[in-house]
C-alpha cells in the first residue's frame, strides 16, 4: 500500500511538473554559455597584460617585484588549459580561479603602485590600458556574476524532486561554482596602523 | 462567542509577526529601487530643471528616432551600499535599453551624492564606445564640468559626444519597436485556439462526432506537452479540446472572442519602453 502511494506521489510529481529534462539540458548549455564568457573575458584580460607590461617598463625605475609578479601570475594562468570541461572538475577548476586570483591581486597592486608615478599617469598609451584593464576586469565581474546564477539554477533542478530522478537517470552532477578566492584574508580584520611609514597598498581590493 | 475570540487571537498574532516580517525584510536588503523607465532622462535628486531635462529628452528621443539608438540618463542621490558599477548594471538589466539582438543601449548613471558616474554600455555599442572612448568621455567631457558643479553641462557634452561615437557606427536602420517574445506568444494563443477549433470542426464532419473529437484531442495533448513539457496539463488541453469539439465549435469560439476584445486595450499609452538590448558590463566609470 505504502509503495503505491509513493509510486502514484512520483507519478504526480512527473504529471504535473514534467520531468525535467529539457530544462536539466537547456540550463547545461546556459551554464556552457555562460563559462564561455568568463574564459572570454580572462583571456581578453590576459592579452592586455604584455601591452601593459611593455609601457610600465618604459618608465624607468618601475618596481621591479611588481612587475615581475605580474608577468609570472599571467604566465601560471594561461598555462592552465581552459577548456569548457574544466566546470565538471572541481579541483582543475580551483587551481584555475586560483591562478586568475593571483593575476587580479597582481594587477591592482600594480595599478596601485603606478598612482606613484606622475609621468606613468600622463601617459595616454598607459590611460588607455588602464581603462581597458578596468573594463576586462568589470566584465569578468559580470560575466561570472551570470554564470553562478546559470550554475545555481542548474544545481537546484538537480537537488529538487522530481527532477533529481531524472538528473539521476542520466548521471547529471552538480557543477562547481565560484567562491571568493581570498576567504582567509578577508576574514582577518584589517590592521590599522597610524605610524608614519604609508602602508602597504594593494593589500585588499 | 468565546470560540471566535479563540480563534481571532492567533489570527492576529499571525498578522503581527507578518506585519513585522514584512517591515524588517526591505531593511534586511536595503539596495536602491531601479526606477521605472518613464522617459530617457530620469531625475531623483532634482539637480536640473524642467527645461534642461525637456531639452536632453528632446536630443535622445530624436536620436532613438533617426538612429535607434535608445540612450537613457539617470541621476540617483547614492547607490549605496553597491558600487555604482553593480547598480548600473542593474538599471541595464531591467530597463533593457537598445534594440533586441542589435543591443544599441547606452546608460550615463550619475550618483551625485557618491560623485561617481558610469557609462553603461550594451553589447552592440562595444565596438564604438569602446572602454578607452567611454573612459575619455566619461574623464576628459563630463568630470570636468562636474568638478565646477556645472551637473547640466557636463551630461549635455557628454550626451553629444556620445551620439556623435555612436553616429560613426554602421547600425540597422531604425525601425518600429518589434514587440517582445512573451506578448508574441500571448497574441498568438487566441490564434492557436481558434486553429484547434477549426482542426476539430474538420475531422469532426470527416470521421463524425466522437473519432473526431478524440483525433483533435490527442492532437491538441500532443501539441500542449510539446510546448508546456508536463503530461497532466497537456491531458488537460487535450480533453478541453475533446469537450470543445464534442460541442460543437462555433460556440466556444463566440466566448473567447468576447474575452479576448474584452481583455484588450489596456495596454500602451506610448511610453519609453526598453527594446530589449543586452548589456555584459561594458563601459568606463569615473568620479569627480
Amino acid at each position: 500500500m505504502r509503495k503505491l502511494l509513493a509510486s502514484l506521489g512520483v507519478f504526480l510529481a512527473l504529471a504535473l511538473s514534467g520531468c525535467g529534462y529539457n530544462s536539466l539540458q537547456s540550463s547545461d548549455e546556459q551554464i556552457k554559455a555562460s563559462w564561455s564568457e568568463v574564459l572570454n573575458q580572462y583571456q581578453r584580460r590576459a592579452d592586455l597584460v604584455p601591452n601593459l607590461v611593455s609601457t610600465v617598463k618604459g618608465e624607468a625605475k618601475f618596481e621591479q617585484d611588481t612587475l615581475t609578479k605580474v608577468v609570472d601570475a599571467r604566465a601560471r594562468a594561461t598555462s592552465i588549459q581552459a577548456t569548457p570541461e574544466l566546470v565538471n572538475d572541481p579541483a582543475a577548476f580551483q587551481r584555475f580561479q586560483q591562478a586568475q586570483g593571483q593575476l587580479s591581486g597582481a594587477l591592482s597592486r600594480l595599478l596601485v603602485v603606478a598612482e606613484n608615478y606622475p609621468n606613468l599617469k600622463a601617459n595616454q598609451a598607459f590611460r588607455d590600458l588602464q581603462a581597458q584593464l578596468e573594463g576586462t576586469e568589470n566584465r569578468i565581474t559580470v560575466a561570472r556574476n551570470r554564470y553562478i546564477k546559470a550554475v545555481q539554477e542548474y544545481n537546484v533542478t538537480v537537488r529538487s524532486f522530481p527532477t533529481n530522478l531524472t538528473a539521476m537517470a542520466f548521471g547529471m552532477k552538480q557543477k562547481a561554482n565560484f567562491t571568493v578566492e581570498n576567504e582567509k584574508e578577508i576574514s582577518k580584520p584589517p590592521a590599522v596602523s597610524f605610524d608614519a611609514a604609508p602602508a602597504a597598498p594593494g593589500a585588499a581590493k | 462567542m468565546t470560540l471566535a475570540r479563540a480563534l481571532r487571537r492567533p489570527l492576529a498574532g499571525a498578522a503581527l509577526a507578518w506585519l513585522w516580517l514584512a517591515l524588517l525584510v526591505p531593511v534586511a536588503m536595503a539596495q536602491v529601487a531601479v526606477p521605472p523607465l518613464v522617459g530617457h532622462v530620469t531625475d531623483q535628486t532634482g539637480t536640473l530643471s524642467a527645461a534642461q531635462q525637456a531639452a536632453l529628452e528632446q536630443t535622445l528621443s530624436a536620436f532613438e528616432a533617426r538612429k535607434g539608438s535608445q540612450l537613457a540618463v539617470l541621476l540617483v542621490p547614492t547607490t549605496a551600499p553597491e558600487d555604482i558599477e553593480q547598480y548600473a548594471l542593474r538599471v541595464a538589466e531591467q530597463w533593457k535599453l537598445g534594440r533586441a539582438k542589435v543591443d544599441d543601449g547606452a546608460i550615463l548613471v550619475v550618483a551625485k551624492n557618491d560623485r561617481t558616474l558610469r557609462l553603461e554600455v550594451g553589447y552592440g555599442l562595444e565596438g564604438a564606445l569602446s572602454d578607452i572612448t567611454s573612459k575619455r568621455i566619461v574623464s576628459d567631457t563630463i568630470v570636468p564640468r562636474f568638478k565646477q558643479g556645472d551637473y547640466f553641462g557636463g551630461i549635455d557634452a557628454g550626451v553629444a559626444q556620445i551620439i556623435r561615437v555612436i553616429d560613426g557606427e554602421p547600425l540597422p536602420p531604425p525601425q518600429r519597436a518589434a514587440a517582445n517574445p512573451f506578448d508574441q506568444v500571448r497574441h498568438m494563443a487566441p490564434f492557436l485556439m481558434v486553429a484547434a477549433l477549426v482542426v476539430g470542426g474538420v475531422l469532426r464532419s470527416a470521421l463524425g462526432k466522437l473519432p473526431g473529437s478524440l483525433l483533435t484531442g490527442l492532437l491538441v495533448g500532443a501539441v500542449a506537452w510539446f510546448l508546456i513539457g508536463a503530461v497532466l496539463w497537456a491531458a488537460l488541453a487535450g480533453l478541453a479540446a475533446v469537450v470543445a469539439t464534442l460541442l460543437g465549435g462555433s460556440a466556444v469560439l463566440r466566448g473567447v472572442g468576447g474575452l479576448a476584445g474584452g481583455g484588450r486595450g489596456g495596454f500602451g499609452g506610448g511610453g519609453f519602453l526598453g527594446g530589449g538590448g543586452g548589456f555584459g558590463g561594458g563601459g568606463a566609470s569615473g568620479r569627480w
